[in-house]
This record gives C-alpha cells, sequence and structure tokens, in this order.
C-alpha cells in the first residue's frame, strides 16, 4: 500500500480548530434559504430561523449541564463572553464592593478587562500558579472576601493544559457570597463542564469544531446574575447583548456542542492514546525535554514542552509544515516570554525554549509519527550549534 | 515571524558554526546575552599574523534572527583586520537580513558579540606581552 506523502501537519488546536463538516452542513442553510431575522417573530422567515437559535441553544445547555437554555446567551466569541462577564458584572454590582479576583495564567482578554476596571478604580488581584501550572488555591482563599464581586479563573489553561479546580474554586466564591466566572473556551467538549458549579461561564465556537465568530456566555437564572451590557441597542439576548443573531453561527455553535457531547469521552481515549504515543517518541529520542504543567490533571490534546538548549522560535522556523505554537518571546510582538511558563519552569530560560503541540479530532498517528521525527531532527540540529546545550 | 530569504538562508545553512580553541592565544572569543533573555551568541575569531581575522565560528542559542544575525556577522569580519571588524554596524546587519524592529536586538547583540572578542583577543596578547 503506498503511503499518503504529509505536507502540512496541523497541530495548534489551542489555537484554533478546523469546522467539523457536519456544523458546516447544519449552518449552510441558514446562509440564503432560511436566511429570516431570528427577532422578527410575526412572520414565517423569522420563526424559522427563531427556532434555529433556539435549538442551538438548547445544544449548547446540555453541553454544559444547564438548567435552562435561557441561561445562555450569544456573543461574537470568547473574547466578548468573558468582557461582558468580568466587566458587566464588576459595574452592575459595584455596590456590593470593588473587588475582582483573577489569576496570572489567564487569557489577555480577562486580565486586559480587568485591567481596565482597575482604572475605573476597581481592586484587581491576580493570583499565582503554583509549579505545576495550577491556581494556588491558598491564595485564592485568603484574597476572596465579602467585597470580592467576581472572582474569574479559567477552566483549562490554553498554554499548558491543565486543568483547573473548578469545584474547589466555586466552594470558596459560594461561601463568601462572590460570583464565580469561569473562561471555559479550552475546556468545553474537551472535558466535563457543569454550570452548576459556576454563576458565569464563558464559551468559544471554533475551539470546538465550530464556526470563527460565535461563543457564548452562560449566566445564571437561578440566583439571577445580573449583567451590565457592554454595547446597547435592540435588547437582545435578555437585554444584556443587543445586536441581531447571527443564524448559521449560532446554528453551528450548537451542532459543534451536540457533536461533542456525544464524542467526547471516545475523543478523549483516541486523543490519551496518540498524546502518549507522542511523548514516548519525543523522550526516547531527545535528552532533557521537558513536559510543563501537571502530569495528570491535563487535558491530553495539549502538550506543552520546553527543549534544553534551544530556543522555540527557532525550532519553529526549521519545521514551517508542522503547525505549532511557542510561549517563546521572539513569538510574541512584546518580546516577553510566556508568563505561565516562566512561573513555572524550572529555569527562567526554558519559557523561551517551549512548544506548544494540540492534538485534536482530525489528527492521525501518521502525522504525530510525522510531526515527533520532525522536531527531533530540528531539535538535534540546532542543540548542535547552541552555546549552552 | 515572517523573515527574509537572506535569513532563511543563513538559519537553514549557517555557515562557521563552531568553535575554535579558546587557549590559543590568537583567538579572542566573547559570550553575550542571556539564556534567561532568550539570546545567547558565542563568537570567535582568530587572528593571523598580519593582523586579519582568519577564521569567525559561532554557536547561537536564540531565534532565527539571532542566529541569521551571527552567521552574518562572521561571515562578514572574515579577512578584515581588527579595526575594520569593529566598523560593522549592527543597522547594517538588521538592514541587510531586512529584519523587522522587534528584531532588532539580535543585530545589536552580534556586533557585541563582534567588539567583545576583539576586546578579549587584545587584553589576552597585552597581557603575555
Amino acid at each position: 500500500m503506498k503511503k499518503k506523502t504529509i505536507d502540512v501537519v496541523y497541530m495548534d488546536y489551542q489555537a484554533t480548530t478546523p469546522c467539523d463538516k457536519r456544523v458546516l452542513e447544519d449552518m449552510t442553510p441558514y446562509f440564503c434559504e432560511d436566511f429570516g431575522n431570528p427577532h422578527s417573530i410575526n412572520h414565517v422567515m423569522g420563526l424559522r430561523a427563531k427556532e434555529a437559535v433556539e435549538k442551538a441553544r438548547k445544544q449548547v445547555a446540555d453541553l454544559i449541564n444547564a438548567d435552562d437554555p435561557r441561561e445562555i446567551l450569544f456573543t461574537s466569541g470568547a473574547t466578548e463572553s468573558n468582557n461582558l462577564a468580568i466587566q458587566g458584572a464588576a459595574r452592575f454590582y459595584r455596590e456590593k464592593g470593588n473587588k475582582i479576583i483573577t489569576s496570572v495564567m489567564e487569557h489577555k482578554c480577562v486580565l486586559e478587562a480587568c485591567r481596565a476596571l482597575e482604572r475605573e478604580g476597581f481592586e484587581i488581584v491576580a493570583i499565582p500558579v503554583l509549579r505545576n501550572g495550577i491556581i494556588d488555591l491558598q491564595s485564592l482563599e485568603k484574597a476572596v472576601d465579602e467585597r470580592t464581586i467576581l472572582v474569574s479563573v479559567m477552566s483549562v489553561n490554553n498554554e499548558i493544559g491543565t486543568i483547573q479546580p473548578i469545584d474547589e474554586i466555586s466552594e470558596i466564591c459560594r461561601s463568601r457570597g462572590a460570583l464565580f466566572h469561569t473562561d471555559a473556551a479550552q475546556a468545553v467538549g474537551k472535558i466535563k463542564v457543569d454550570a452548576s458549579r459556576v454563576d458565569l461561564m464563558s464559551i468559544s465556537g471554533h475551539k470546538i469544531y465550530g464556526p470563527k465568530g460565535v461563543g457564548a456566555l452562560y449566566v445564571r437564572l437561578k440566583p439571577r446574575v445580573r449583567l451590565k451590557p457592554l454595547f446597547f441597542g435592540g435588547g437582545q439576548e435578555r437585554g444584556v447583548r443587543s445586536g441581531t443573531l447571527a443564524t448559521p453561527l449560532c446554528v453551528g455553535l450548537g451542532k459543534a456542542c451536540e457533536i461533542a457531547r456525544f464524542e467526547m469521552e471516545t475523543e478523549r481515549i483516541r486523543l490519551t492514546e496518540l498524546k502518549n504515543y507522542f511523548l514516548k517518541k519525543i523522550f526516547d529520542s531527545l535528552d532533557k525535554v521537558y513536559l510543563n504543567g501537571d502530569e495528570n490533571r491535563r487535558i491530553p490534546g495539549c502538550i506543552n514542552l520546553s527543549f534544553d538548549g534551544i530556543e522555540g522560535e527557532g525550532i519553529m522556523l526549521g519545521m514551517p509544515d508542522i503547525c505549532v505554537s511557542s510561549g517563546s518571546a521572539c513569538t510574541s510582538d512584546s518580546l516577553e516570554p510566556s508568563y505561565v511558563l516562566r512561573e513555572i519552569s524550572i529555569r527562567e530560560d526554558l519559557a523561551h525554549s517551549s512548544l506548544r503541540i494540540g492534538l485534536g479530532r482530525f489528527t492521525t498517528f501518521e502525522e504525530v509519527d510525522y510531526a515527533s521525527s520532525r522536531i527531533v531532527d530540528v531539535v538535534n540540529r540546532l542543540r548542535a550549534m547552541s552555546p549552552i546545550w | 515571524m515572517e523573515y527574509s530569504k537572506e535569513v532563511m538562508d543563513r538559519y537553514n545553512d549557517p555557515k562557521n558554526v563552531g568553535s575554535l580553541d579558546e587557549s590559543d592565544r590568537n583567538v579572542g572569543t566573547s559570550v553575550v546575552g542571556a539564556p534567561s533573555c532568550g539570546d545567547v551568541i558565542k563568537l570567535q575569531i582568530k587572528v593571523d599574523e598580519n593582523g586579519k581575522i582568519s577564521e569567525a565560528k559561532f554557536k547561537t542559542f536564540g531565534c532565527g534572527a539571532a542566529i541569521a544575525s551571527s552567521a552574518l556577522i562572521t561571515e562578514w569580519v572574515h579577512g578584515k583586520s581588527l579595526e575594520e571588524a569593529k566598523t560593522i554596524k549592527n543597522k547594517e546587519v538588521a538592514q541587510y537580513l531586512s529584519l523587522s524592529p522587534v528584531k532588532a536586538h539580535c543585530s545589536v547583540l552580534a556586533e557585541e558579540a563582534v567588539d567583545k572578542a576583539i576586546e578579549n583577543y587584545l587584553i589576552k596578547n597585552q597581557s603575555e606581552k
């Protein structure tokens, strides 16, 4: 049998995922045929669109174990969801206190939303992470007080894939009466997430094989969580997120959630096998490679490795057909290495030496095999020219 | 990061990778940068009896721009007198490689590596006289 030659291997599933063809298929009719405005509920075209949007809302709610589909608000993506949750809650509950707690490992959109609030006079506390890439619960416990409006901690870290202790954080928040928001963009569809543990949860479409440009925010109804909108208009989405809903995108997000719900477990098992195979190949061929983040409390599809003696961007340059990412300073515009990696690395330089290898639904054994060989070759070549190896 | 052909050529097939005997009195050695900053260049020059650089070697820990900058500067110093080598400016390196402003520090580091290697050679030969 002739082997298919591989020209490009996509291993950057934390950055984005391809749209599942089943998702696209469900979306298609809502562009040109059933194009009605889902808010025009007095005619059949509008009603058809509304029905599709409501079905999608239910599909999203089912995946995250939300009690009521009305708790799901559609947004343009996780960045908007995070901004709406954090700024919306902070501004609505301003009389309650002025403290917002987050963690140092959050996505930029969370940290920047907090920074914007800081300029408005809110007090922002960023909780550190431990060496294993898990939030320091003791510091969190000390920080949350009765003046705390909101705690925002991600469910799964986007760089190293560590799963955060959502149940424990939830208990801390509830015992102090603080709202709990989680950015679950990297967790939904990969691990079981439970809306009953949180008050607000952000979801992204394109991280779970849905389309780009759509996301959702879970907003608890009982007891009701209130938010100040970020912008104003027709008062759609419970008055919190104005603007005509993008029916095809909502349908796509819903379908992506439905697929994830049914295939999550088999996918998790398959990705664990692929991950183990990949790591064995790397560790068998190379010395001094370190897995970043807790060995067990992680999702299988996100592998973050530091290759001692060489620099991450340098590795990527040697294999442009292998699509991965790096926490190295040289891949960021700011020339700052990944903060998370700097925090958890055993040596400061190892943050520069990292690669994030993302496996997902369409990754094959052949691809993992090929990519690991390419990585080994480039690492060996660069180590031979490194003054610190 | 998008790089010019000049950078890619030197990244893919760098000339002058390696090291020279550090104890040789005709060899000047420098190590600049820091692992924690993500760039380290080790650069060595060998000076012949006419005071010209007859050999230049480097080893670099860093991104594509750092590797290319150090490779290029070892090509350029070859055959030059120490005075001539000292006149190579980082701007010329950055320009030749079409480095973006965010990568300019790589060329600065390469210039520093040459200057320090020359300095090392001069100190070595002064004290042994």
